[in-house]
């Protein structure tokens, strides 16, 4: 048990000062390019210094550095605290990368992975289908070879970016005589053809972060599969054991508790301020002590990671468990901002700050934009399932049994 | 940067767990739960040979040496296995005698707490739910005179250390004379408490008392949270247990998501607060800026949370949960114990606010 980082990290952290010191905010003729070429090049400095892309190796355009979870949150502390830009989250990065680097051809590695990280291309993923969600691995999206191409035919829903996205890595039927999971291929598709139809959903906030794409046959090469014919299942579910070196991200947990006091500081309730209302205080207590427990379990996830043990069950939750707490935030949130809650809601862009909602509006944004935690990406009844079954030793539910 | 228990700490752990298993499983702690003492010499011997009564007593004294946090783990699996006994209470004595106590006060009393030959406890709570070390108003000049409330076994407890006014602590060896005990009709009886009244009864002033009082405080706090974890992950492995085991339209009912959902609640709940706790107990060793609050949103956090997880678990049970017979019953009373016992989740996060600067 030792929380603190050392004299050998501490040391790190005046290189890592240094360095930002010299490279972030650009200077002289580069403080005149324009923001996504300063960006550019401060990556590719980041990345030389070994600050960046540090899980990917240096032929993909990593730094390939030893997994250090201490160098990690040194790192992503000094580069929150200069506002300098951080390696890209997203689909393409947290998914399609790693998931190349376990099971991709040399070549689709060499064509795709530095461009992404580099945020040159950008990635939706398409798995959900309108009559596939919880249940996947039902999904009809069919994929024909036709001589040296797939022909792609079909309906992807919810496909966060697609709008914004190049390409689209892709779970298609493609075998369609096996049974449900073996049948299913894993799918490389340029988004930037006739046959690729994007419709933005306007969500319930007013804002449109995702989409319903539509295959028209849609055609992407022969050889950008990723693993065999009908291994699509288990190539979506590779082991993103290339994450670890970055998983400790100190504080993560309890990021939104200041813009919670704040709000309580700057509102007023029954006639003073909120932050001297007890029952306010009470729930502020309340959601840290949520908070902390949280944030504490995710650091012993990540020291067993880093360790190469086995963290348990509680790796199971994390999903659920943060989608709760977003939703206890929100609606502390919405009871502190009073008749603002009347108020349509801010930018879209104000949702999910990693520093949480810093005005009124983007607190009844986020009040609405909580619920999608608790839906995208495996809905809060789906984890319950798998935590009872996987964590705890329940027996599965009869109706997944038998679509088996 | 490493979040985790050393591998001594989980051997400790482990030693616990086994003396726990083989000395007093849940026939014998309901054994002692219905007995007239909720004592067992025997057991409390047990724990003593294996060095636990003095297991944040220092080795020059007798003690094991460890920290809050390998005596925050042990309480873990004591409250794990609701092992009855004088362990919490005894535990901040020593602490307390550590903390505040002269050279000689510590050379006196140290041995013979390590070595369990003598019992301590702590006698702090005063009418009106007064557990604070600011709230307390007993005057010690020498001798005590007045009431407290809540002591963890003070009728068998040889060593009494007294919250006094002005937030200091005091010594009391309850054969000394003047100290009168009425046992309270508590809930829990894993862990028996007694009011006490003090009679002109002879005291010794803790020296350095009012410094320790507030540490001694948080290490109830966190030790109490550590309980909780432990009874709260009790009750979730009997809740799963049952699920598995009971039969309704013919399979077990954790085939329907309706258990299911609710098991996985309270798993998600549960789990966390290990973690919590160890940070806590790691605070209090390690970083002391941030130990106080810390100590107070834990024991807030951590006793709620087993608080409701014995409520699920009686209901996850049916009707069978709701009975005397029922073992649930003696892990729900633990929680209430570990929920009021040095104020009510409320209390402490009020305190947390405050201490906070909101």
């Amino acid at each position: 048990m030792d929380l603190s980082y050392g004299e050998e990290y501490e040391e790190f952290r005046r290189e890592v000062q240094a360095f930002l010191a010299e490279s972030w905010p650009p200077r002289g003729d580069e403080a005149q390019l324009p923001q996504n070429e300063q960006i550019d090049r401060f990556r590719e400095r980041g990345v030389e210094a070994g600050y960046l892309s540090r899980s990917i190796p240096r032929k993909y355009g990593g730094s390939e550095q030893e997994a250090d979870s201490s160098k990690a949150a040194v790192i992503g502390e000094e580069f929150r605290r200069a506002g300098a830009p951080m390696d890209l989250l997203g689909g393409g990065v947290s998914l399609l990368v790693p998931t190349l680097l376990e099971r991709g051809e040399e070549w689709q590695k060499e064509k795709f992975i530095k461009p992404t990280i580099r945020g040159h291309i950008r990635w939706c993923q398409g798995y959900s289908e309108p009559g596939s969600g919880s249940d996947l691995a039902s999904l009809q999206t069919k994929g024909e070879l036709v001589g040296d191409e797939w022909l792609i035919n079909g309906q992807k829903i919810w496909t966060t970016g697609a709008q914004f996205a190049d390409y689209c890595f892709c779970l298609v039927r493609t075998e369609p005589e096996q049974p449900k999971h073996a049948g299913i291929s894993y799918l490389l598709i340029d988004m930037h053809q006739p046959g690729v139809e994007v419709r933005p959903l306007k969500q319930m906030t007013g804002n449109s972060g995702f989409n319903e794409v539509f295959f028209t046959d849609a055609r992407t090469p022969r050889d950008w599969i990723v693993g065999k014919r009908g291994e699509g299942w288990l190539v979506s579910r590779t082991t993103l054991k290339h994450e670890r070196s970055g998983l400790i991200n100190v504080g993560q947990a309890t990021s939104q508790l200041p813009a919670l006091v704040d709000l309580a500081r700057r509102s007023t309730r029954n006639g003073r301020p909120a932050i001297e209302d007890p029952e306010i205080r009470q729930k502020l207590a309340e959601v840290e002590g949520f908070m902390l427990a949280n944030e504490y379990s995710l650091r012993y996830r990540a020291t067993k990671d880093i360790k190469g043990q086995d963290p348990g069950r509680i790796q199971l939750m994390a999903k659920l468990i943060r989608s709760d707490i977003g939703q206890e935030v929100a609606k502390l949130g919405m009871e502190l901002i009073g008749d603002d809650g009347l108020l349509a809601g801010g930018a879209a862009s104000e949702m999910g700050r990693p520093d949480g909602p810093q005005d009124n509006g983007a607190w009844v944004t986020t009040y609405m934009g909580s619920l999608a935690g608790a839906i995208a990406a495996g809905s809060s009844n789906i984890q319950r399932n798998i935590i009872g079954e996987r964590g705890l030793g329940l027996p599965r539910d009869a109706a997944a049994q038998r679509g088996k | 940067m490493e979040f985790d228990i050393s591998e001594e700490q989980e051997l400790l752990q482990g030693m616990v767990r086994q003396l726990v298993e083989n000395e007093c499983p849940l026939a014998r702690v309901r054994e002692i739960f219905e007995g007239d003492s909720g004592h067992d010499p025997e057991l409390w011997k047990s724990l003593i040979e294996v060095g636990l009564a003095g297991t944040a007593i220092p080795e020059e004294f007798g003690g094991a040496g460890l920290e809050l946090l390998d005596l925050a783990l042990v309480s873990e699996t004591l409250g794990n296995g609701a092992l009855p006994g004088p362990f919490f209470g005894h535990s901040l004595a020593g602490l307390a005698v550590l903390l505040g106590g002269s050279d000689e006060q510590k050379k006196t009393w140290l041995p013979r707490l390590a070595m369990g030959d003598a019992i301590g406890s702590v006698a702090f709570a005063e009418e009106g739910s007064s557990w604070q070390p600011e709230e307390w108003t007993l005057q010690a000049n020498g001798t005590l005179s007045g009431a407290k409330k809540h002591v963890p076994y003070g009728s068998i407890a040889d060593l009494i250390v007294v919250g006094t006014a002005d937030g200091g602590l005091a010594l009391v060896e309850r054969s000394g004379g003047g100290v009168e005990t009425e046992p309270v009709d508590g809930a829990d009886r894993t862990r028996r408490l007694d009011d006490l009244i003090f009679d002109g009864a002879h005291c010794e002033i803790l020296p350095d008392g009012q410094r320790a009082s507030g540490r001694v405080r948080d290490a109830g706090l966190i030790l109490l949270a550590a309980d909780a974890y432990g009874g709260a992950a009790r009750c979730l492995e009997m809740a799963v247990d049952y699920a598995n085991t009971r039969q309704q339209f013919g399979v077990t009912i954790g085939h329907f998501q309706g258990i299911k959902h609710q098991l996985a609640n309270m798993a998600i709940r549960v789990d966390p607060v290990r973690f919590l706790c160890w940070y806590a107990a790691h605070a209090f060793d390690k970083i002391p800026d941030e130990s106080e609050r810390t100590a107070a949103l834990t024991k807030a956090h951590a006793t709620s949370v087993f608080m409701q997880t014995a409520r699920d678990t009686v209901e996850a049970h049916g009707g069978i949960g709701f009975t005397w017979e029922c073992d649930v019953q003696i892990l729900f009373k633990r929680a209430m114990f570990d929920r009021a016992f040095l104020g009510a989740p409320a209390v402490h996060r009020e305190r947390a606010a405050v201490l906070a600067g909101w």
